[in-house]
């Protein structure tokens, strides 16, 4: 049985496709201006690399902020359903996944067999997602990824206005001409990003165990201080920016078989 | 030759310093100044016996410390008055505590209390403070105190700040901003979030859309209107109603406020002929105060 999941998020689209469960195709494409056409190559490729062509696909399940922008889609599923269901597939103990993206964060709940129970979302406010740390680094002048080893070094966290993206560039930008530390200003930036994660997970309860999933899923600075803030051992997979696409791919197989 | 094209800067707003025409401050019994550094702009006022010499705004920099400094001496340019001639200053504004010349820092909301009280006299009950980082709505009474206020400042939403960042995404000068979003007839519903950092993405996806920058801007506008009148109405709006700091010059978001309220705002003085300016207001406040701690302290 093969299935397709998609997940059009606000930066990237992800395509994953499963035969029998197993991944045998993934492929990640930037939306830009036009998500759907994003969209139709990443499926492309996903394909290719499962040498399988559109018409194996039995059923294909749409996920993310551009749902509604999905080419080919057969059916759709929420965004925190899809969490639950890729999380459960990772990990069979995993009780919360906690997904941060480019512009949305969440916290989920689940039961044993992945079905969503309750989940917390971080809506209006840019503070907690991935962006935050994209601005952060133009600011400071530091490539993306040098963020989170760059953390890592600090003895200590820099005082910043760490409530709000826009705030929080400018003072960034005093505290370079104070010449303090960039690694300590990139500390402040990751612990003032998992403040506000953590206190999603923390309105649903500290429910283990905790996946951790989403672009931002991979970045290390994040993860540390998440870890120190939550101050419990966090499970990641190895490719946790899949895991939107890979739970509404669960999804697809399901609905798929129930159709036989 | 070679050409290049400097990249606009469609944020950055004018900057301006007067001194009072026929004025001498040789004559006065007391200088006092207000110090004013905001987190976009900072502001000075000098006063001679208690009335309006002259005034500078210009944006502050990195250095809060530098930008106090800066901002007085300009207010001072030209006039042969120095820093030594001025019996007190009061600083005031997010960087009040980083003004080096201060005798006293006080909080800006007593400051724009007083201040609005003196630009508009006894009749001012509410005053709505936007600058670049806060939004506060302020209860006073007809000496000028505060009676209650709340502020928001914690999100650039509905801020000074937002404005730019929106301004420079539309590619609109800033000082423009307000008269090309009521170029559209009627208002689009406003954006969905005024986070600015998603603001900004829905505002490409509306450009994307088809729809006008004017149309996108004025969406945008609607929706920091709302955010502020609904601190105003949790406040209490009592008339008069004024508006002070940097957005009161940004007649796109003064009209749909005055919609939303039902209120209209007290008339802005004429700058030239009177000193005074609502975005100076902070200062204004703190020139006074600088007064009245300079007299108090006489007396002692």
């Amino acid at each position: 049985m093969i299935s397709a999941g998609m997940d059009l998020g606000t930066q990237r689209v992800k395509v994953v496709i499963l035969k029998d469960q197993k991944i045998i195709g993934k492929s990640q494409q930037f939306s830009g201006f036009e998500p759907t056409k994003a969209a139709e190559q990443a499926l492309q490729e996903a394909l290719q690399q499962a040498k399988l062509t559109p018409k194996d696909i039995e059923h294909l399940t749409a996920t993310g902020a551009g749902v509604n922008m999905a080419p080919n889609a057969d059916s759709k599923i929420s965004m925190m359903g899809a969490d639950a269901k890729a999380g459960t597939y990772y990990f069979p103990s995993a009780r919360t996944i906690i997904d941060v993206g480019a512009e949305d964060a969440r916290a989920v709940k689940c039961d044993e067999n992945g079905i969503l129970q309750d989940f917390v979302v971080n809506a209006r406010c840019a503070a907690g997602a991935g962006t935050f740390i994209e601005a952060m680094a133009r600011a400071l002048e530091v490539k993306l990824e040098d963020m989170g080893p760059l953390s890592l070094k600090a003895e200590r966290a820099s005082p910043i206005n760490a409530s709000c993206v826009i705030f929080a560039e400018s003072d960034v930008v005093s505290l370079i001409h104070k010449e303090e530390p960039k690694t300590e200003i990139a500390r402040a930036i990751f612990d003032a990003m998992a403040e506000r994660v953590a206190s999603m997970v923390l309105r649903l309860g500290v429910n283990k165990d905790i996946v951790l999933v989403g672009g931002v899923g991979k970045d290390e600075g994040f993860i540390a201080s998440l870890k120190r803030r939550l101050g419990t051992e966090i499970l990641i997979p190895e490719d946790p920016i899949y895991a939107g696409a890979v739970g509404a791919a669960l999804v697809a197989a399901k609905r798929a078989s129930r159709r036989r | 030759m070679e050409k290049k094209e400097a990249k606009q800067e469609y944020w950055r707003w004018l900057e301006y310093h007067s001194v009072m025409p026929g004025k001498n401050w040789k004559n006065a019994e007391i200088i006092t100044a207000g110090v004013d550094v905001g987190s976009v702009g900072s502001k000075a006022v000098v006063m001679t016996d208690g009335e309006i010499y002259s005034w500078s705004v210009m944006r502050t920099g990195s250095n809060s410390s530098d930008s106090a400094k800066k901002v007085l001496e300009w207010a001072m340019e030209d006039t042969g008055m120095s820093v030594k001639d001025i019996n007190y200053i009061v600083g005031t504004g997010y960087g009040r505590v980083n003004v080096p010349m201060a005798n006293k820092a006080i909080t800006e909301i007593a400051c724009h209390a007083k201040g609005a009280n003196y630009i508009w006299g006894p009749t001012v009950r509410t005053v709505l403070d936007v600058g670049g980082q806060d939004v506060k709505a302020i209860r006073i009474d007809e000496t000028g105190k505060v009676v209650s206020f709340l502020m928001n400042d914690k999100c650039a939403a509905g801020t000074g700040r937002g404005m730019e960042v929106i301004a420079d995404l539309l590619q609109i000068p800033i000082e423009e901003v307000g008269k090309v979003s009521l170029s559209v007839t009627e208002d689009p519903k406003p954006v969905s979030s005024t986070c600015v950092v998603f603001a900004k993405t829905e505002a490409v996806g509306l450009l994307r859309q088809g729809w006008t920058k004017e149309k996108v801007l004025a969406a945008y506008m609607r929706a920091m209107a709302i955010r502020m009148s609904e601190l105003i109405e949790k406040v209490g709006c009592e008339k008069d109603f004024v508006i002070t700091g940097g957005q009161s010059k940004n007649i796109g978001i003064v009209h749909r406020v005055e919609k939303i309220l039902g209120v209209k705002r007290l008339p802005v003085p004429n700058l030239e002929q009177t000193g005074l300016d609502p975005v100076s207001a902070g200062a204004i406040g703190a020139a006074l105060y600088a007064k009245a701690l300079h007299e108090k302290a006489l007396r002692r």
